[in-house]
């Protein structure tokens, strides 16, 4: 009996011997990628599929081939959107010298640096929700701290975001804040493994500030830079807590980006414009995708070194 | 050490800077701390346009009492937890694994998979926003946690399989070798081998995670509506929709909302920072 089972059940054990390294990875990977492919691969495709659609999310969609982007096209908020969207990719990526500048600033080691250090990332870790409402009180016409002290100058008040010509500016700054915050922690990091023997050398050949930084310990912040901007560049292109909570877009629409626009075409009281909201968002994506191509190509050399 | 270290400056030199890092730190802090004078005030104050005056009385307890007994609040703190949770340990289970699998084994698909997830994290969300609402229509979970935390699930192992993977590259790959030298089978080295070594990467992203979920926004308005699914991102605009021109609740009432991930924060630094440095600054 038990000789009769031994063979088959080692035949049955050999195989899966041999074929275990090779299939494990495949066993390991399939509810993962199950579940990505299911809710960020397929959709990508299918929103190109809905932006050739006039579809308004319930009843039947009608195909429509390009028609909706040509509609883009003579869009004059769609325009207003890119425009701002440009905007806040410039201006957002103020974030990495004004976080590096605070890194240097804080590394030190004098004491209770380590809680200076932390309340100063501080504002990373609130959602951007609440960093939206104190925003929006902190620019208030009425008791905003920043007419407040505009008053002490003698100027203002202004209505930063009920202004057309400041509000963009406005909420870009609100942004700025956490975003500084990330990139001085990425830098605090970073400078914490500086090779302080080359600083030694730098100093010895009379290097000193500006010459410092830029020859020798800027080269070795590289790999935070490269984070730095990865973080900062998606965060710009999806900026929309922020718009949401602090204008609505307003005013008069001056201060949509594509992501609010796209968000507002598709699911606000304006009309559930399904097709026309996907119109948006390939675009967005597609200005997204050159700077992924650049990031995967980037690590694609780290890989192959 | 760059900058010179302050220790090695003149004395003046140390002086201002002691003076001025808790200047620097209060205009830093200065939005924010203004919302907690705030939350502390009496409604009366803002009718009399005392907004910036000294208090004309202590009423944090009343108003966070408030937030907490008279408000929505409670529940949607419950519902953001409900989503965070389950959400961290999904995704923290699921890239633990496909971070096994392509931080180990060589095989041909290895890294255009890797970049797949690479790349699906970076992708901007209103792609997404269509198909997914349809898709969470279509399986019955529109306005529910489940459907939420699904799709929160699905997009975070993205970026936790970059972060695992790369994190399991630095393990002594010997340990594996050593293991199958021993015969042991690859789910246990995964479980009994490779688990145990990524502690410090869980905690990590367990971290991490529960900060992005716990703050996310877009998805909350998309994918649910009323406060028995909206998580407290969400419930904070119609909190501020009950108390217009209430500063005193609202800013309770952000405050609150923003204090999870805070604490988060401040009980697991160490992890934290590991996380955001996404392990490329060593």
């Amino acid at each position: 009996m038990t000789q009769a089972a031994l063979p088959q059940s080692t035949v049955r054990k050999s195989w899966w011997r041999r074929n275990q390294i090779a299939i494990t990875p495949y066993l390991f990977l399939a509810p993962g990628v199950l579940f990505f492919a299911v809710y960020v691969i397929i959709p990508i495709f299918q929103s190109f599929g809905i932006s050739l659609q006039d579809w308004d999310g319930l009843g039947q969609p009608t195909y429509v081939g390009f028609e909706n982007y040509r509609e883009l096209g003579n869009d004059p908020a769609f325009y207003t959107s890119l425009k701002n969207n440009v905007w806040w990719l410039l201006l957002y990526l103020l974030a990495i010298p004004a976080g590096l500048g605070i890194a240097l600033f804080l590394n030190q080691t004098v004491t209770g640096i380590r809680i200076y250090k932390s309340l100063f990332f501080f504002p990373f870790v609130i959602s951007q929700v609440v960093v939206g409402l104190v925003f929006t009180w902190f620019y208030d016409p009425a008791f905003g701290l920043l007419n407040v002290m505009l008053g002490w100058f003698g100027a203002g008040p202004i209505n930063v975001l009920g202004d057309p010509r400041y509000v963009t500016f406005g909420i870009i700054l609100a942004g700025l804040w956490p975003q500084t915050a990330y990139c001085m922690i990425l830098y605090l990091t970073g400078l914490n493994a500086v090779n302080p023997e080359q600083i030694e050398a730098g100093r010895l050949d009379n290097a000193k500030g500006w010459r410092m930084l830029w020859h020798i310990v800027l080269p070795q912040l590289k790999p935070a830079t490269f984070i730095a901007f990865v973080v900062t560049i998606i965060g710009a292109l999806r900026s929309f807590d922020l718009i949401s909570i602090m204008t609505q877009g307003g005013p008069f629409g001056s201060s949509r980006v594509l992501s609010f626009y796209m968000f507002e075409v598709a699911l606000s009281e304006y009309g559930f414009r399904m097709g026309y909201g996907a119109a948006i968002a390939v675009v967005l994506f597609l200005i997204m995708l050159c700077f992924i191509a650049y990031f995967l190509f980037s690590m694609y050399r780290e890989e192959r070194r | 050490m760059f900058p010179t270290p302050i220790e090695k400056q003149p004395r003046a030199a140390q002086l201002t800077y002691q003076a001025f890092l808790p200047l620097a730190l209060l205009l830093w802090l200065l939005p924010l701390i203004a919302v907690m004078i705030f939350s502390i005030k009496p409604g009366a104050d803002f009718g009399n346009a005392n907004y910036w005056g000294w208090p004309s009385s202590f009423e944090g307890f009343t108003n966070y009492g408030k937030v907490f007994l008279e408000s929505q609040m409670p529940r949607y703190l419950l519902n953001s937890v409900l989503i965070t949770v389950p959400t961290v340990i999904g995704c923290i289970a699921l890239s633990a694994m496909t971070g096994f699998a392509l931080g180990i084994y060589r095989f041909r698909a290895n890294l255009w998979i890797f970049f797949m997830f690479v790349a699906g994290n970076f992708v901007p969300f209103q792609i997404l926003m269509v198909p997914v609402r349809d898709l969470t229509l279509d399986l019955g979970l529109y306005n529910t946690k489940t459907g939420l935390v699904l799709f929160h699930i699905a997009f975070q192992t993205g970026f936790c399989t970059l972060f695992m993977r790369n994190f399991i590259r630095q393990l002594p790959f010997e340990l594996i070798e050593a293991a199958r030298v021993e015969g042991v089978a690859e789910w246990r080295i995964f479980w009994f081998v490779v688990l145990p070594l990524m502690k410090p990467a869980l905690a990590a992203l367990s971290v991490l995670v529960f900060t992005f979920i716990w703050n996310d926004y877009f998805w909350a308005v998309v994918l649910t509506q009323g406060a028995e699914s909206q998580p407290v991102t969400a419930g904070i605009t119609s909190f501020n929709a009950q108390y217009r021109a209430a500063y005193h609740l609202m800013s309770a009432g952000s405050i609150v909302a923003a204090l999870p991930p805070v604490a988060m924060f401040f009980l697991m630094q160490k992890h934290f920072i590991a996380g955001l440095t996404l392990g490329a600054v060593k």
